[in-house]
């Protein structure tokens, strides 16, 4: 079995004043490639911080990440940067967008930081949006983009260049629960064509619904991990 | 590079007013510093002008030695003879033989020590403003004359008027005593209280016959067309001295060393203005340059997330700087040439200065120097000022974490 994601008695400790609160305490995780994973759990529960030290933006206390193979937790922060840029794909639950970019220049960003060439960019950039259903949307600003818009055009920069693992923070927490339904439906059917491995935290139901596999996590403790279809 | 470039300008235009307010204050600076420098460096040569003009002429050949140590044996041979063959070399008309001595005036009532001066009355007042200043009388006629020439001070102070006589007592150049009596014909006021006070001009050939110089003479006066073609007229006049070891031809700043000071003493204070000004700009850029990184932490982490690197973000806030800066500096250079040039054309003159100036005949107004200097200087300097000012925001950029920053909204 391939593993796009493992975690290894994986902690993060947040020290305020006196007390020490343990974001993640001693977390083992296994995600296999092609996964679509719901994080699940109450508020302060800890998936943002699983999300971010899977992504490289933050180091753990202890404990080690490896993604594709590669140990994430002992990189330069430099290596973290060139690895977020090469095989991950991020969405946040809002303002993901550079707002001074039009659509279009949003999902080429990421390909001009990894040097592609202009007409590879202008190619892909242009069929990935129509693939997200942006067709006729691409030079619109993030301004001129309803909320759900504005997902799939992250949605669309995340998938862009073939990361191997998207990582996707409550995508659907500011957007209603059709337009909600469409993106899930969406990231969905990317997962079935392209193979991509998708982690997403969420509160809501309607996300975990989509959920190939749901893990619950409970102040910083893996609680619950089921396994479905 | 053409997306980062794109970035940076739409950047600058997000928040249209701060920047065309920023970009107003850098242009506004530019237009002061253009214009001031512009004046300072015209007025800088008016100055030397009217003072080249005046006595010292742009060049001057002398004996080696004479400009350190001016005896009156340290003369030039056959010196009119010089000043005929340096027309010919210079292709000038501005050129005129001089010698100089000391002397003891005295008229009815009182004696005071001068300088003497033999010149060629025909070739003195293309060289020299004093003959233009004569107020009383007339200048010198002829070479051969026997009439003297005094300044404004001198004559009040000996009490004296046209017609009177003089009484010149010195030493010529065999150690012999220089005696005579000479009519006053002309009266100058140079406006310079040295000249005014202590000179006394005289025919070259009397003066010659007077110090026993036979034909020697003690300098070349050169006046080029202006300072640009001096270091031309120059090569000439030292092209033709060639190998003869014992003249120099010395320039104005050599001969004038004391302007030379005055400018850089002048420019030495000017100095805390301009840097005060620069500074000035320097800081109102990086409170817009700050702002407007501090209001983006978000967004910078977003883009770290993606991948960017510190180093890239720094570079497009470099470049917005740059960017903005640059168009500043344009507007500023544009207007400032603008102003100059009108009053390079027109003149710039201070009220009352006209007055002034016809009285000692001076030019009436200044004209800003279009300078290379001029119009470069203040520019690149505010350039690079806002570079510099733009390096702290862009810096502070590598201390973002992506985790944090997009905490910050
Ligand atoms: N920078 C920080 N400093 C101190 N404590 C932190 C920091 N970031 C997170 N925490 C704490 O770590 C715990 C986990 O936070 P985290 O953001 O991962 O929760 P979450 O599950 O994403 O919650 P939510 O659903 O509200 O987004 C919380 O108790 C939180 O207060
Ligand atoms: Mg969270």
């Amino acid at each position: 079995m391939e593993y796009t994601v493992v975690c290894k008695q994986l902690s993060k400790l947040y020290h305020q004043g006196d007390v020490t609160i343990a974001a993640l305490n001693k977390v083992d995780l296994q995600i296999q490639k092609g996964g679509f994973v719901c994080l699940s759990g109450p508020s302060g529960s800890g998936k943002t911080t699983l999300l971010n030290m899977i992504g490289g933006l933050d180091h753990p206390t202890s404990g080690e990440i490896h993604v594709d193979g590669k140990r994430v937790d002992q990189m330069s922060k430099a290596d973290m940067a060139e690895m977020r840029l090469r095989q991950l794909g991020f969405v946040f639950q809002a303002y993901n967008l550079i707002p001074v970019l039009s659509a279009h220049e949003n999902v080429e960003f990421v390909m001009q930081l990894q040097g592609m060439d202009k007409k590879t960019r202008a190619d892909k950039a242009r069929a990935i949006l129509k693939e997200v259903g942006l067709e006729g949307m691409e030079r619109r600003r993030p301004a001129e983009l309803s909320g759900g818009q504005q997902q799939r055009v992250a949605v669309a920069r995340a998938m862009v260049s073939g990361p191997s693992l998207i990582l996707a923070d409550e995508p659907t927490a500011n957007l209603d629960s059709v337009t909600a339904e469409m993106l899930l439906q969406m990231m969905r059917r990317l997962n079935d064509v392209h193979g991509t491995t998708f982690l997403i935290s969420t509160h809501d139901k309607l996300v975990m619904s989509y959920a190939k596999r749901l893990i619950g996590l409970h102040d910083g403790e893996i609680v619950d991990d089921e396994r479905r279809n | 590079m053409d997306l980062l470039l794109r970035m940076a300008w739409r950047n600058i235009w997000r928040h249209s007013r701060r920047s065309v307010l920023t970009l107003l204050a850098i242009a506004f600076g530019v237009v002061l510093l253009v214009f001031n420098i512009g004046i300072q460096q015209g007025s800088y040569d008016v100055m030397i002008d009217n003072t080249v003009r005046m006595f010292a002429g742009h060049i001057q050949v002398q004996r080696k030695g004479y400009l350190d140590t001016p005896r009156i044996r340290t003369s030039i041979p056959n010196v009119s003879k010089l000043a005929a063959d340096l027309r010919k070399t210079t292709g000038l008309e501005t050129v005129s033989a001089r010698a100089t001595g000391f002397a003891l005036v005295s008229s009815r009532s009182r004696s005071y020590g001068v300088i003497i001066t033999g010149v060629d009355p025909k070739y003195e007042p293309m060289v020299s403003s004093i003959p233009g200043t004569v107020r009383q009388g007339r200048y010198l006629s002829s070479p051969t004359a026997n009439e003297a020439v005094v300044g404004s001070s001198l004559a009040k102070n000996l009490k004296i008027k046209i017609g009177d006589e003089l009484t010149l007592l010195g030493s010529g150049r065999d150690g012999s005593v220089a005696a005579t009596v000479i009519p006053v014909v002309g009266i100058f006021n140079s406006g310079s209280t040295d000249f005014d006070r202590h000179m006394v001009h005289l025919p070259l050939q009397t003066f010659q016959e007077l110090f026993t110089m036979g034909d020697h003479g003690h300098a070349v006066v050169i006046l080029s067309k202006n300072l640009e073609q001096l270091p031309d007229t120059m090569a000439k006049v030292k092209n033709y001295l060639g190998q003869d070891s014992k003249l120099v031809a010395l320039d104005w700043e050599q001969l004038l060393p004391g302007i030379k000071e005055l400018i850089e003493l002048d420019i030495a204070a000017s100095w805390f203005i301009y840097i005060t000004l620069v500074v000035i700009i320097t800081f109102s850029i990086l409170n817009t340059f700050l702002m407007s990184v501090l209001e983006r932490t978000r967004e910078f982490g977003i883009m770290m997330a993606l991948g960017a690197a510190p180093f890239r973000i720094g570079i497009l806030v470099m470049l917005e700087a740059f960017v903005m800066s640059l168009l500043g500096v344009g507007i500023g250079l544009l207007l400032g040439a603008a102003i100059n040039y009108y009053f390079y054309v027109y003149g710039f003159s201070v009220p009352g200065m006209e007055e002034f100036a016809k009285q000692f005949n001076m030019p009436d107004s200044i004209r800003p120097q279009m300078s290379f200097f001029v119009f470069s200087i203040g520019p690149s300097v505010v350039l690079g000022a806002t570079m510099i000012a733009a390096l702290y925001p862009a810096l502070r950029i590598r201390l973002l974490k992506p985790v944090d920053a997009m905490h910050a909204v």
